[in-house]
């Protein structure tokens, strides 16, 4: 992608998100019982789906690289990781922030919270062991193979945690999207969904450029220092 | 058939260096011991409480042991340099995994089973009444950690610090394992039969899911 294109994107990407920032502050009715803090769910929630959208990506550049074992399929990879990485931190920031005035506690060993944070866990392993194995091509299939089987446990963790360790009273977690949401409210999530999306592409564009450069240099390094 | 004749072969392998030497049994035995007395110094528990939070910590020690115990599986193999003549010797490289994992599985499933009395005895837990459902668990349980824990080892040997990566690598990814090994235990020693029958599904399923990646992506963990 050339730069001028890029530069557009960017500005697109962050004008959705003024826009969606805009529209959940003043467009989107107050929530009756939570009142302002439910405001923070357009972007919790929309953060959450655009980076489990990320990991997804993430799992399939890794496929590919094992299948192809083309260094783009690398690049797009650790990219998304991050990128992913960064939204999910997001979300287990704002989530708490939500959670404390409404269920009156920070945190609490839910389903949904506990495979969030171990999905967290699991991108952070990916992207230590990158950094410990230092030829490119075998940190590439390796981590690639390590994304590969995280990616694969994500299901695991979730049901197990949801059928064997939430039958102790909780606190009533809101009813998933669509269940009950005013179709304003629904507009505005939707829209902020399409904003999150939209800015994390960019951002593992961004990322992504930068790998390709890094690796450019590393091989031009060790050109010269072979000869 | 050559894959099962050459697992037999490799497992025999892994076996008879294990028992020539019994290093790794020995270690992980007295790592678990010295686990579960630490565990019980630090929750002090009442006899109500044990069998409630004990199955946890028996496989959380489990657990722990195995990403120790897990280390030198592919680590011997290459400070010893004998990865590639295994990889020639054999004509399908799952077999190395396969006869590693088997090997892996039994060593754990006996350092369990020393175990469990001592367990029993210091947590006041009934093991006898359901032993056969304690075994299912334990075998399946072991059988999970053992897939995953030897596709990673194979990562992490490879790696720099990898004493400190496989736990890192494997704690998070066998989640699911610790989950519901542990609330299954608990269900055999308080005598609910509920949640025994789909938690047992849920490990067999966890076991083939690894498995099959394993056998899917496993030769591309050996390349070199």
């Amino acid at each position: 992608m050339g730069m001028t294109k890029r530069i557009i994107f960017g500005a697109v990407a962050i004008l959705l998100v003024i826009a969606a920032a805009y529209a959940a502050f003043f467009i989107a009715p107050e929530e009756r019982t939570m009142g302002l803090i439910q405001r923070i769910f357009y972007f919790h929630a929309a953060t959450a789906w655009a980076g489990e959208m990320t990991f997804f990506v993430c799992f399939l550049a890794n496929l590919l690289y094992v299948w192809k074992r083309q260094p783009k399929y690398d690049w797009l990879g650790v990219s998304s990781a991050e990128v992913g990485l960064a939204c999910i931190t997001v979300v287990l920031i704002t989530g708490p922030v939500w959670a404390h005035p409404v269920w009156g506690i920070w945190w609490t060993w839910d389903a949904r919270l506990t495979s969030t944070f171990v999905l967290w866990l699991l991108y952070v392993s990916y992207l230590l062991l990158r950094t410990l194995i230092e030829e490119p091509d075998r940190r590439a299939l390796l981590s690639a193979l390590f994304g590969i089987f995280a990616f694969l446990d994500v299901p695991l963790v979730f049901f197990s945690i949801r059928w064997w360790r939430t039958q102790h009273p909780q606190p009533v977690i809101m009813g998933g999207s669509g269940s009950g949401l005013d179709p304003t409210m629904s507009k505005v999530f939707f829209f902020s969904v399409l904003a999150m999306h939209v800015l994390a592409a960019f951002l593992i564009v961004e990322r992504y450029v930068l790998e390709k450069m890094k690796s450019e240099f590393d091989f031009l390094a060790r050109e010269v220092e072979a000869q | 058939m050559s894959l099962f004749s050459n697992t037999a072969v490799l497992l025999g392998k892994e076996l008879r260096t294990e028992f020539r030497s019994r290093e790794l049994l020995t270690t992980t035995v007295v790592f678990i011991l010295v686990v579960l007395i630490l565990f019980s110094f630090a929750i002090s528990p009442t006899t109500e409480e044990s069998r409630e939070f004990g199955p946890g910590l028996l496989w959380l020690a489990i657990l722990f042991a195995a990403s120790l115990m897990l280390q030198p599986c592919f680590l011997r193999e290459q400070s010893n340099d004998t990865l590639s003549s295994l990889r020639l010797a054999v004509s399908d490289p799952f077999s190395i995994f396969l006869a590693k994992l088997i090997a892996n599985t039994l060593f754990l499933l006996l350092t369990e089973l020393i175990m469990l009395p001592f367990f029993a005895i210091f947590y006041n837990v009934p093991v006898l009444p359901e032993f056969h459902w304690l075994l299912l668990v334990l075998f399946l349980g072991s059988l999970g950690i053992s897939v995953a824990g030897t596709a990673l080892s194979a990562i992490s040997a490879q790696a720099r610090m990898r004493e400190l990566l496989l736990p890192l690598l494997l704690l998070p990814l066998l989640t699911p394992v610790l989950v519901v090994s542990a609330t299954v235990t608990v269900s055999l020693f308080e005598r609910e039969p509920i949640v025994r029958g789909k938690g047992i599904a849920f490990l067999a399923v966890f076991d083939v899911v690894f498995l099959t990646a394993l056998w899917l992506f496993g030769e591309y963990l050996l390349e070199e």
